[in-house]
């Protein structure tokens, strides 16, 4: 089963063409993700060349997201377009109706989110990020620049805001293999949050237990560890960056900004302690938790 | 980015907000033709710090005269307030207030989208009045699709409970500070206290207001607006070179790939330095997916600037980025910094490509590197370095 994206899921990448598109399109397809197309609407009719196991295969190019659906029956969009376009080519998939769309890109203003996300929650469609590494269902589908190669499929779900933290904790528990690992990306609005992953985690048969890494900034981990007190039976271990970040400083994601009392990595231990979830102070600690409760 | 009062005001001004005349000063002789300038009159003398508290702490002052207002900016100019000096006043026109309010528009993370707040109970600590009235501050969301219109600006004047006489007044400022959220890209517009002057008229006396960076691109007038001067030098160097930095207080210095990773990697420097003399992280630098050989070595020259840092910490997962590419990247670094390298660095790779790049620096075998196997034996190499370096 595996969460948002499984097998049968088919990728089109928004940005296909461009020099970040092509070296994540060449990865995902390594990593046996069905790419079933690119858009350009200045490159539509033509196609790209890409390598794949011994050989290459051609993965035509469309010139919107509703021809490229039309076409292929595409359900999943990734986009890795600059800042400045990611709003409109959102807004394009949205209007499309694609089921589920990931955005990559870094940098995208906080308006422009707000906007897109509105959009999308009228219309029904899943988003994932923005500033996210995207979404990987080991063995299965590869979506964004996640590393397919640190772990394979295994019965753990993980649900992360940053992406190398997320690619530290797959490597720490690479024994045992995720089912889905999701970065769901540090902007102060995201599409998708630790209480949807948690969700779809505790629907998903072939999850037994789920990691949840969170961030100083916001509340989303205290209102996760809120919603798992009363909706999540699964075991869940978490864990929470950023305990020696000084109050009012910016690091590195916009959203990792503590505030006032409230957003600080104490508070969102304590809160998912309260909701009994397993708090560690490391990753490596995080992940023997972990172990401890699936041996 | 946040903006000082002056800065706020003169954003206000050229949407169409109601402010009183204000110019800034960074000498008591420009306060002094400040205060001329706006008739010379009474005018307010105010500390511009991006902190609040400011009136208590002494840097808000009345002023009857130009040479009154020089001799305050001359107390207030230098002043420490909560840590922030004072490097500029601005001078405000004097008013006469009848009554003052709130209002505040700003992101709503949680329900990702836009909340206004108003009150017609302002000139107070606004998080105090939200604790301990809430019912006297009107919170009324805002669609990011359609914005404060004047239907929805109405909406919060009426929530808020604003009088007749001035309630069209206000609706018209709010419509306007609107504006000012969306067109200059905020993510926070508050005005504490919006007033009615003695004479009826609605006039923000004090702005706050924060812009989202990632719309810089889109802005560029928002560079003017850059605090250089206050800046930890540290930190403007780092800038320079686009690189992620904030100047923390501790020994080890830290470069690593993601933010999140980073800031894991401050936490475990933390507490291994507990077992060494209670030694903690210098830094936060991310030095982000492409790390390339220039950007390495523009990040150590950072971090070996600091004379605080006693040994650095390199903390990389290679995802994206490779670990031959980070070490080659260190590697010349290293050569690139020559003598001014002279600091211990621990390394930990892992991710993509680890064995080549473990090897490329076991074969450089340069005298200040250590490997480390994993995050957390690394963060204690690191802290034990640096405890004795500061001990020796």
């Amino acid at each position: 089963m595996a969460i948002f994206l499984t097998e049968a899921s088919k990728v089109i990448v928004q940005g296909m063409t461009g020099s970040e598109g092509m070296k994540h399109t060449t990865r995902m397809l390594a990593s046996g993700t069905t790419v079933v197309g690119g858009v350009n609407p200045r490159k539509a009719g033509t196609s790209v060349s890409f390598p794949q196991g011994e050989g290459t295969v051609d993965i035509p190019v469309f010139g919107s997201v509703a021809e490229a659906m039309e076409a292929t029956g595409a359900d999943v969009s990734v986009i890795f377009v600059p800042p400045a376009f990611t709003k409109s080519a959102v807004l394009e998939a949205v209007d499309a109706g694609m089921p589920l769309t990931v955005i990559i890109t870094e940098g995208v203003p906080v308006a422009d989110t707000a906007e897109f996300f509105t959009a999308a929650q009228a219309k029904g469609v899943r988003l994932i990020g923005p500033n996210c590494p995207g979404i990987i269902s080991p063995g299965k589908s590869n979506v964004g620049i996640i590393p397919a190669d640190i772990t394979g499929p295994g019965k753990i779900g993980l649900v992360s805001k940053s992406g190398t933290l997320t690619y530290q904790m797959m490597y720490e528990l690479r024994d045992f293999g995720f089912s889905t690992a999701i970065g769901i990306g540090g902007d102060p609005i995201i599409g998708t949050t630790h209480i949807d992953a948690l969700a779809a985690f505790e629907a998903d048969p072939e999850t037994e237990a789920i990691v949840m890494i969170g961030e100083i900034g916001g509340d989303a981990e205290e209102r996760a560890a809120e919603f798992i007190k009363a909706n999540v039976t699964k075991p869940v271990v978490g864990y929470v960056a950023g305990f020696t970040a000084p109050e009012g400083k910016t690091m590195g994601h916009a959203g990792a900004i503590v505030s006032g009392s409230s957003g600080t990595a104490q508070a969102k231990k304590e809160a998912l302690e309260a909701a009994g979830v397993k708090v560690g102070k490391t990753p490596s600690e995080t992940a023997e938790l972990m172990r401890q409760l699936l041996s | 980015m946040d903006l000082f009062e002056y800065q706020a005001r003169d954003v206000f001004d050229k949407h169409g907000v109601p402010v009183l005349g204000g110019i800034v000063a960074t000498t008591p002789e420009e306060a002094r033709a400040a205060a001329e300038q706006l008739g010379g009159g009474t005018v307010v003398v105010k500390a511009q710090v991006k902190t609040g508290g400011r009136g208590k702490a002494g840097g808000v002052k009345l002023a009857h005269s130009p040479q009154e207002a020089e001799d305050r900016a001359r107390e207030i100019l230098g002043m420490d307030i909560k840590g922030h000096t004072v490097h500029r006043v601005m001078i405000a026109a004097g008013a006469r207030i009848a009554e003052e309010y709130y209002f505040s528009v700003l992101l709503d993370r949680a329900e990702r989208r836009y909340l206004a707040m108003a009150s017609v109970e302002g000139g107070v600590e606004i998080e105090q009045l939200a604790v301990e009235r809430p019912e006297a501050l009107a919170r009324v969301a805002v669609d990011p699709l359609v914005g404060i219109d004047r239907a929805k600006a109405e909406e919060i004047a009426d929530a808020a409970g604003f009088a007749a006489d001035v309630r069209e007044q206000v609706v018209d400022a709010i419509q306007k500070l609107w504006t000012v959220y969306q067109q200059e890209d905020a993510t926070l517009v508050e005005v504490n206290p919006l007033v009615k002057t003695e004479d009826g008229r609605i006039i923000a006396l004090d702005g706050k207001v924060t812009l989202d960076a990632n719309a810089d691109f889109r802005h560029p007038d928002h560079a003017e607006l850059e605090d250089a001067e206050s800046a930890d030098p540290l930190e403007a160097q780092a800038k320079e070179h686009d690189l992620n930095y904030v100047k923390l207080d501790g020994s080890v210095g830290i470069i690593g790939n993601g933010a999140g990773l980073v800031m894991s990697t401050l936490d475990v420097v933390a507490y291994a330095g507990e077992a060494h003399g209670g030694v903690a992280p210098a830094n936060f630098l991310d030095i982000g997916g492409g790390a390339s050989a220039e950007i390495m070595a523009a990040g150590l020259d950072v971090i070996l600037g600091d004379p605080q840092v006693k040994a650095v910490f390199v903390n990389v997962f290679g995802g994206i980025t490779a670990c031959d590419a980070v070490a080659n990247g260190i590697v010349k670094a290293l050569e690139i910094l020559g003598d001014h390298a002279t600091k211990p660095l621990v390394v930990r790779l892992d991710g993509n490509n680890v064995a080549e790049g473990r090897a490329i620096l076991r074969a450089a075998n340069h005298p200040l590197v250590t490997l480390a196997d994993t995050m957390d034996g690394g963060a204690d190499k690191a802290a034990e370095l640096a405890h004795a370096a500061a001990t020796a």
